[in-house]
């Protein structure tokens, strides 16, 4: 397929890593080296490969999105995923395995924030995979350090009297943070305030969509 | 390799909770085939057994502090996942060479190098 340079931003509005135009890398060979090797082996098929990919991109933040409508607005679920939110999640479909999940609220007097301090540890069951920021060493040697400073780089900015929890992941054990609901929002069904729930609200780096944001319900 | 173990406090490099650092980079990206075929390798041979995700950690916590500024996340893993293929007794580090010499010739970019 000849190079398109015309569109540089992909559907989802990133652009492409510079890396796909460029000659093959090492590791690139490497990735191929390993894959061939292993599917010749039987080890593992290239179904199965396609097949583990093709759930890797069904997983987004929409699934997150929707665990948290349904805790602002089911007082049974929210009750049970603050006792079991692995259970609780499974429940709706978005198994995390072996792993333990952590749902953490938000209230008007404490704001939650996750990091992995030690390497990427994130809950991809709900939020699919870990943006390039939360592996970043600027964030994850920070935020437990000056948690303030970094939710202002996220335009965060919270009264002193608001307590930060930060929660540091592993490998084992994964957050997801419920968001408080937004204001104004009596009555909306669950597939509408889930429209307000962003990844970076559910990780700690942001808030909720306002309801009277322009793309609140696109 | 030398630069590797013990920080000033006692904590290896990986565990880099505290340290200070620049601002946050905000910039993200799509993931792009390659990478996500190493996930999956990751995934699929640690639900097979070969290996386990402390298998993965110990080898990529053993690389130098280095190799995070200059290597990216999933060009880590893959040497990783490799490591411990070979370590497993899944693969041989002869195998996984001659195979990359061979890769090589089909061509220049990753799409001409990789047969899907």
């Amino acid at each position: 397929m000849p190079h398109d340079h015309h569109d540089h931003l992909s559907p989802s509005g990133h652009p492409f890593r510079a890396d796909d135009d460029h000659p093959l890398s090492y590791w690139q060979t490497m990735e191929i080296a390993v894959r061939e090797l292993l599917i010749e082996k039987g080890v593992i098929t290239a179904a199965e490969i396609a097949s583990q990919i093709d759930v890797m991109d069904s997983r987004t933040p929409a699934n997150g999105a929707a665990v948290v409508a349904r805790a602002w607005t089911d007082p049974d679920f929210r009750a049970a995923l603050q006792h079991d939110a692995s259970v609780a999640t499974a429940e709706m479909g978005f198994d995390i395995g072996p792993m333990k999940l952590i749902a953490v609220e938000n209230t008007a007097d404490l704001h939650n924030i996750v990091v992995c301090t030690l390497c990427s540890c994130y809950p991809r069951n709900l939020l699919g995979l870990p943006p390039d920021w939360y592996k970043s060493r600027a964030y994850r040697s920070r935020t437990v350090r000056e948690p303030r400073r970094v939710l202002a780089e996220f335009g965060v900015t919270l009264p002193e009297t608001t307590q930060i929890r930060v929660h540091d992941s592993t490998a084992d054990m994964r957050y997801i943070v419920i968001p408080a609901r937004p204001d104004g929002t009596d009555g909306w069904s669950k597939d509408d305030l889930a429209h307000l729930v962003t990844r970076d609200s559910m990780v700690g780096t942001g808030l909720p969509k306002s309801p009277d944001a322009p793309d609140a319900l696109a | 390799m030398t630069e590797t173990i013990p920080l000033a406090d006692g904590h290896r490099w990986h565990d880099m909770g505290g340290a200070a650092a620049g601002a946050v980079p905000l910039a993200d990206h799509d993931f792009a085939l390659w990478e996500k075929r190493v996930d999956a390798l990751m995934i699929l041979c640690s639900a097979k057994g070969h290996f386990t995700v402390d298998g993965l950690r110990r080898v990529l916590e053993d690389m130098p502090p280095s190799s995070f500024e200059e290597l990216s996340y999933y060009e880590r893993w893959i040497a990783s996942v490799s490591q411990n293929l070979v370590e497993a007794g899944v693969l041989t580090t002869f195998e996984i060479g001659e195979r990359m010499s061979a890769i090589r010739e089909r061509g220049p970019t990753y799409g001409d190098a990789s047969d899907g």
